[in-house]
């Protein structure tokens, strides 16, 4: 095994050497014309397209997440509460909801006759960034004191209380007779994604979804690779390796730290605009402790601080959740004598995939170079010369 | 990621001026904080009283603090029960510095036991007062058996193997067997609360104090768990494996140096703070007369946040955090409805971590600061 590792290895160090310098970028075009014509081979609405749908959703949150507990080091339990705040802005601000405003900017025909905020998608989607940007520095700023365990009860708790206040958001009222959410009920007729000159997106063709979401994905994979090799980017890790060293160098404390929670939850938000108009509903119940484990399981068995890692763990935990377990395994227990569908054990079975990952593989499926020469004892030499050098972008792996 | 990355508060902001004062608003805030709410409601009742039933289609007003009595009645024995897991966090965290998320869930599973073994010992509720109590007695010591082991492997098979690796990395996997020990609740008792027989008539009130009930209920929760605590802090002052767990607290590989054997001692405060949880769960499932597999996720984060209050590393805090915590829940669910009490919990919990991280009695440990 670890011989074929090494003998792995030497390929893609002898591979890099011999291939021109364009070659990433024909790669990355290559990868994103494939994305642009996958839907093509399948049903426009068939169960697969649905599940890769939400699998590249969950990327994109995988991403956010990894910004705050990979680069940065801050173990954040309450992702959750931006998926909450991302999907609520979409139903605040793209249904009929809000019954007594009139506001309509850039939606569809349908949509401006009807009572309520309706804003473009877009302008949703920045608006979800916005409102979690805040919220992630509001909950960066108790944080900053903190030691790492410690970081992780705060966020946890302000996850938990986001979650409450979406139930309990029935009995909140904002005037008018209007309250904050529709609690269990769920916000729901929220608005499809309109373009002009494209129409409105309907639950019978998923394919406008796939490319919107893919078109998501890319944006914020590319924020994020130009993040990582930026100042901050560097002031993250060094803040994540060294606190107290970075801070004497000069890292700016509090902004580095309120940088790296406002990022992260902006990519949260985003998401959760999308799912919120992806399932048509906002509904208090989505948001469960549950779900930042599932996305903070992403972020580890991709490989904690990786980019790759964080997309390949969100679209591999997205199908095992979204197609694997419900339409290929769910039946298995009962086939084997159990009398239970696999479905309910689903967040037992993401435990329990953690704990395997901590103890047989920590650094995850695409591990980050620098983690990776933390966590191996052997450092194969190519992987050594690339630390030493200090102008190679690190964890491109 | 290192454990470099865990240290207390960067050098620049411990030397700001305010620092002085920060420190001094810090305990006092936090009392101040924690008194509101009673105080608050002490003088609300008092002056502009509360509704204590109809009378012939009118509302009785009364004008005293028998309400508040009766909250703390509640809260106090509900808070005896998360003192009891909040000692497990304690235990744990002094020990190792980790936040032992799967102990609530080992809680949940000693009430699962608990429940489980009553039907196998055919306690009913026509079962004889002798029976009952020798019954009872018996589940507690093999719920105790039982969840202190669960611990014990626990810790064997997730936290020693990353005993070396970065905090983060046990941290998850402690989250990991919290979700593994759900499941297993979800498939042995299914995914809604269950009720389990009222075995001790618990809300039969034994005597009253100023016109609030003592239930049978609130006097279990305090018979159980204060010879529990004189037990466990005799254990940590006397004996000699209580000096080898207070000797790894202060300081691991000194103590491995002078010839403790580390592993075990860590394995011992394991089985001891699972034995303290599945008392706590005889003890819950006796008290609320029903169980859910969710049961315990919520009382984990309730008694980590009484332990955290109380001072983490502390037994003697996480005894007051518990209690306090009671308080405030009994407080809220009476006042502002069940609804929200989880919220206000969890904003104490950020109240207290802005305020004063170290909590009432807590010391500077290894590394808090």
């Amino acid at each position: 095994m670890s011989e074929l590792r090494a003998l792995l290895r030497e390929w893609r160090a002898a591979a890099g050497k011999r291939l021109p310098p364009w070659s990433s970028r024909a790669l990355a075009g290559f990868f994103i014309v494939i994305g642009i014509v996958l839907p093509f081979g399948f049903g426009s609405a068939s169960g697969f397209m649905n599940a890769t749908i939400i699998a590249l959703a969950y990327a994109v949150m995988s991403l956010g997440l990894n910004i705050v507990v990979g680069f940065a080091g801050l173990l954040d339990l309450g992702y959750v509460a931006f998926y909450a705040l991302g999907a609520y802005s979409l139903g605040w601000f793209g249904s009929g909801f809000f019954f007594k405003a009139q506001v309509h900017v850039l939606v569809s025909k349908v949509a401006s006759t009807l009572p309520g905020v309706h804003l473009n998608f877009i302008l949703i989607l920045i608006a979800a960034a916005l409102i979690c940007a805040a919220a992630g520095a509001v909950i960066g700023l108790p944080t900053l004191r903190l030691r790492g365990d410690y970081i992780a009860i705060v966020t946890l708790a302000f996850g938990e209380i986001i979650g409450d206040v979406a139930v309990n958001g029935q009995s909140v009222h904002v005037g008018g007779g209007m309250t904050l959410t529709a609690g269990n009920l769920g916000i729901s007729a929220v608005d499809a994604p309109y373009f002009p000159g494209i129409g409105s997106f309907g639950l019978l063709d998923l394919r406008p979804w796939y490319w919107l979401i893919f078109a998501i994905l890319l944006v914020v994979l590319f924020v994020n690779l130009r993040l990582r090799d930026s100042r901050l980017g560097r002031a993250w890790v060094a803040l994540r390796e060294d606190e107290v060293a970075a801070v004497s160098m000069g890292i700016p404390l509090v902004k580095t730290k309120l940088l790296a929670y406002a990022i992260g939850a902006a990519f949260g938000g985003m998401s959760g605009a999308f799912f919120g108009t992806y399932y048509t509903e906002v509904n208090a119940g989505q948001f469960q402790f549950g779900f930042s484990i599932f996305i903070l399981a992403m972020v580890i068995i991709g490989g904690l601080g990786s980019i790759w890692g964080a997309v390949v763990g969100g679209m591999v935990l997205g199908y095992i959740n979204n197609y694997l377990i419900p339409d290929v395994l769910n039946t298995l227990p009962s086939k084997l004598g159990f009398n239970f569908q696999l479905t309910e054990v689903e967040f037992g079975i993401f435990g329990f995939l953690l704990v395997i990952m901590m103890v047989l593989r920590p650094q995850g499926l695409i591990p980050e170079r620098r983690r990776r020469l933390e966590l191996t004892a052997e450092i194969a030499p190519a992987d050594a010369q690339l630390a030493e050098a200090p102008g190679t972008p690190g964890g491109a792996a | 990621m290192e454990t470099t990355t865990i240290s207390p508060i960067p050098p620049p902001v411990a030397a700001h001026p305010l620092a002085a004062v920060r420190r001094y608003f810090g305990r006092w805030g936090l009392i101040a904080a924690l008194a509101a709410l009673p105080i608050y409601y002490g003088i609300s009742d008092l002056t502009r009283g509360y509704q204590a039933g109809y009378v012939a289609g009118h509302v009785v007003m009364h004008h005293d603090l028998s309400k508040l009595g009766f909250n703390f009645a509640v809260g106090l024995s509900n808070g005896a029960i998360w003192a009891l897991i909040a000692i497990g966090y304690t235990l744990v965290y002094g020990i190792i510095e980790l936040i032992n998320f799967a102990h609530g869930d080992v809680f949940m599973i000693g009430s699962f036991t608990a429940v489980g073994l009553w039907g196998t010992l055919g306690l009913g509720l026509t079962t004889g007062a002798l029976g009952l109590i020798g019954g009872l007695i018996v589940t507690l010591i093999i719920t105790m058996l039982v969840t202190g082991s669960l611990n014990v492997l626990i810790e064997r098979v997730a936290y020693r193997p990353l005993r070396g690796a970065p905090k983060l990395a046990a941290l998850i996997t402690a989250v990991g067997f919290s979700f593994i020990l759900q499941n297993v609740g979800l498939l042995w008792r299914g995914g809604s609360p269950q009720s389990v027989n009222d075995l001790i008539r618990t809300q039969q009130a034994v005597f009253t104090i100023g016109g609030v009930p003592i239930q049978r209920g609130y006097i279990l929760a305090f018979a159980v768990m204060i010879p529990l605590v004189f037990a466990l802090t005799w254990f940590i002052n006397t004996t000699r494996a209580g000096r080898a767990m207070r000797a790894t607290a202060q300081d691991p590989e000194a103590a491995r140096l002078m010839g403790i054997n580390v592993n075990a001692t860590i394995s011992l405060t394991f089985l001891l703070g699972g034995m303290l949880a599945g008392a706590a769960g005889l003890v819950y499932a006796l008290y609320e007369t029903n169980v859910w597999y969710f049961q315990g996720f919520k009382a984990g984060l309730i008694a980590f946040t009484a332990a955290v209050m109380g001072g983490i590393g502390n037994v003697r805090g996480a005894v007051l955090g518990g209690l306090i915590i009671g308080v405030i829940q009994a407080l809220s669910d009476s006042r502002l409805g069940p609804q929200w009490t989880e919220a206000v919990v969890f904003g104490y919990l950020i109240a207290i971590m802005v305020l004063r991280p170290r909590g009432l009695l807590g010391e500077e440990t290894r590394e808090a600061g």
